[in-house]
């Protein structure tokens, strides 16, 4: 039995603002989190700030990271280290019964070293109930990696707690728009989750929009219109080599990877009107999946690989369809109001996620596949562009604050939300990256 | 709404074609001179000579031959003034020509079937309503509507291009319905 079932009842709990500003200049952390909303059932978990020996980099906060990694998952609610009684750095100086009078579930301790150039760092976990240890590790990185070391110490807690994998080290990529005196300037960005250590991978006076991770994260395909119409393109992230894969008469747009990372499923124009086809990135053959007079686009395969779904409006408005393979007979999947669209299905095949219309308001939300019931996910009101966390756990979507656009995450439970807005203009089209290691 | 300030100037220009055509002729038809009061009274009540070509041809085919070269002149000014509006309108995820822009769309196609060698682009928008993905497509069908439009009314397939923006570049900024309507537009642009 994990912990994760307990979260659930929704409320509006408190606002705060997590300054994660830090990081130097160059890497222009343009997204500032905001927790928005805190889950009432979210287990406690208190994070006691690591011992350190050793000349440390100075932006070396492990535990606060961690902290923050939990907080934002919204399946825990961390303990402030001024509120700690002590501050244990391992087991024999782990008094459970302090923790348990100050409410905590787990305790997690540990120290950092400097070795050579690596940061080493020896953890514990604690169930404070059983006062047993759950977890325990030694990790290291280098020194400027400190953040991604503080991640999989986030990623094992999560994991030991929920029995779910962490996705704290995990990359977004989304696009920022920025307007100066009239002119536009698009930013194709890469984050960690936490909108830190972003880096520009693309700029463009014409939009981009729709970033797709491949498989093995070391890719994205975009849609970019710097030609003047909208392309298709692969961009491996390590080099920056840019290849353009669909650049036919029409729309080129909606690109999606298949699981193995062979195919790419889009949405062409080519032979009349929007129907999707699947390029092999190998050869360059082209398959048409889709052949009907009403715009079908949004492919994306589903969990199994075998069958994808996708937006159609051949019933009038558009609404999710699902290929159980492609070319097989699309079902409709969505009955609920008169717009359903880009679908994204979650990674256990239960549900699927999507744009929702209701009452001029645009939300997400989710379908469970075996029951047919529709669950609406958030609350504000332009909401797109939904993204899942590779874990299915978490879900971030563009939505509007103030008339800005701002990428907002959810827990898929209703526990807990956070946002993160462009410190300058907007940021769109957010794409969870897969899990690596 | 955007059409009607549109409309209205292509109005005034149709108006103030007429009022040309009128003023030439107050010197033989003072007392009808201030009679012109809308477009169709200032072409229609000129019998007379005109700035048109009246000297250069004389007696009554004269008049007749610059009848029809007055009215020629007045329609060219009218489908040019016609032609002055670019931008066409939609409802919400409908990619439907509206019956106000059928006579200036076929101004267009007739222009274009007049002179082979000028291309147009069609810039199909939406509002920001919705998934962008799928209102790159809805943008696509917008064009697509306006182009088959120019083509079944006398245009050439090789004179147009396409292009789709989607929701990626508002006419006007702002998240209300004012705005909305005319985001969700085609642009039409001589090349």
């Amino acid at each position: 039995m994990t912990d994760r079932n307990r979260t659930g009842n929704r409320r509006l709990a408190w606002s705060a603002l997590l300054v994660l500003m830090t990081i130097a200049s160059a890497a222009k952390a343009e997204l500032l989190i905001r927790i928005t909303e805190g889950a009432d059932s979210a287990i406690p978990v208190a994070v006691v700030p690591f011992a350190e020996t050793g000349n440390l980099p100075a932006d070396n906060n492990v535990s606060r990271i961690v902290r923050d990694d939990l907080t934002m998952s919204g399946e825990f609610r961390t303990l402030a280290p001024e509120k700690m009684l002590s501050l244990p750095s391992r087991r024999e100086d782990v008094y459970f019964r302090d923790w348990k009078i100050l409410g905590q579930r787990y305790v997690l301790v540990g120290e950092l070293k400097k070795n050579a150039d690596r940061v080493v760092a020896r953890y514990e976990l604690f169930d404070v109930n059983r006062q047993e240890r759950i977890l325990g590790e030694t990790a290291s990185a280098s020194v400027n990696s400190v953040r991604s070391l503080a991640h999989h110490i986030s990623d094992k807690v999560y994991e030991a707690i929920t029995g779910v994998k962490g996705a704290f080290s995990t990359r977004l990529a989304y696009v920022t728009l920025e307007t100066v005196n009239g002119k536009s300037r698009y930013r194709l960005q890469v984050s960690d989750v936490d909108g830190q250590r972003a880096s520009i991978r693309l700029e463009s006076g014409e939009p981009i929009l729709s970033p797709a991770w491949s498989p093995d994260g070391k890719k994205l395909a975009y849609v970019s219109f710097e030609t003047g119409k909208p392309v298709i393109f692969v961009h491996e992230l390590a080099t920056g080599k840019r290849t353009k894969v669909a650049d036919y008469p029409g729309l080129n747009s909606a690109p999606a990877w298949s699981p193995d990372g062979r195919y790419l499923l889009m949405t062409l124009s080519r032979d009349g009107n929007a129907e999707i086809y699947r390029k092999d990135l190998q050869t360059g053959d082209l398959r048409r999946v889709t052949n009907h007079w009403a715009i079908d686009t949004e492919a994306m395969y589903d969990n199994t690989g075998d069958g994808l779904f996708f937006t159609s409006d051949r019933s009038g408005g558009p609404q999710i369809y699902r290929m159980d393979s492609l070319g097989a007979e699309p079902r409709r999947i969505t009955f609920g109001s008169r717009y359903n669209a880009r679908p994204r299905p979650g990674p256990d095949g239960r549900y699927v996620y999507y744009v929702h219309q209701r009452d001029g308001a645009f939300h997400i939300a989710r379908t469970d596949l075996k029951s047919g019931q529709e669950t609406i996910l958030t609350r504000t009101g332009s909401d797109e562009s939904p993204s899942l966390s590779p874990n299915g756990r978490m879900l971030i979507y563009a939505t509007k604050q103030d008339g800005k656009g701002v990428l907002t995450v959810i827990s898929v439970d209703g526990g807990a939300a956070f946002s993160l807005p462009a410190s300058e203009g907007e940021v769109r089209e957010p794409a969870w990256g897969p899990i690596t290691q | 709404m955007m059409n009607l300030s549109s409309y209205t100037k292509a109005f005034a220009l149709m108006l103030s074609v007429g009022l040309v055509a009128g003023c030439s002729t107050t010197g033989e038809n003072t007392d009808d001179g201030m009679g012109g009061g809308s477009d169709v009274q200032a072409i229609d009540q000129n019998g007379g000579s005109t700035v048109y070509g009246g000297d250069s041809q004389g007696g009554v085919s004269a008049t007749e031959m610059t009848d029809e070269e007055k009215q020629a002149a007045a329609e060219k000014a009218k489908q040019a003034a016609l032609r002055d509006v670019t931008t066409f309108y939609f409802d919400f995820d409908t990619s439907e020509i509206k019956p106000e822009a059928r006579e200036v769309l076929v101004a267009h196609a007739r222009y274009l079937a007049d002179h082979p060698n000028q291309n147009v682009r069609l810039e199909g928008h939406s509002d920001e309503r919705g998934t962008k993905e799928y209102n790159l497509a809805l943008g696509e069908r917008r064009a697509n509507a306006v182009k088959q439009f120019l083509i079944v009314n006398g245009a050439s397939r090789g004179q147009i291009e396409t292009v789709s923006y989607g929701e990626e570049k508002p006419a006007v900024m702002g998240s209300n319905e004012s705005a909305w309507a005319q985001n969700r537009r085609v642009e039409l642009i001589y090349k």
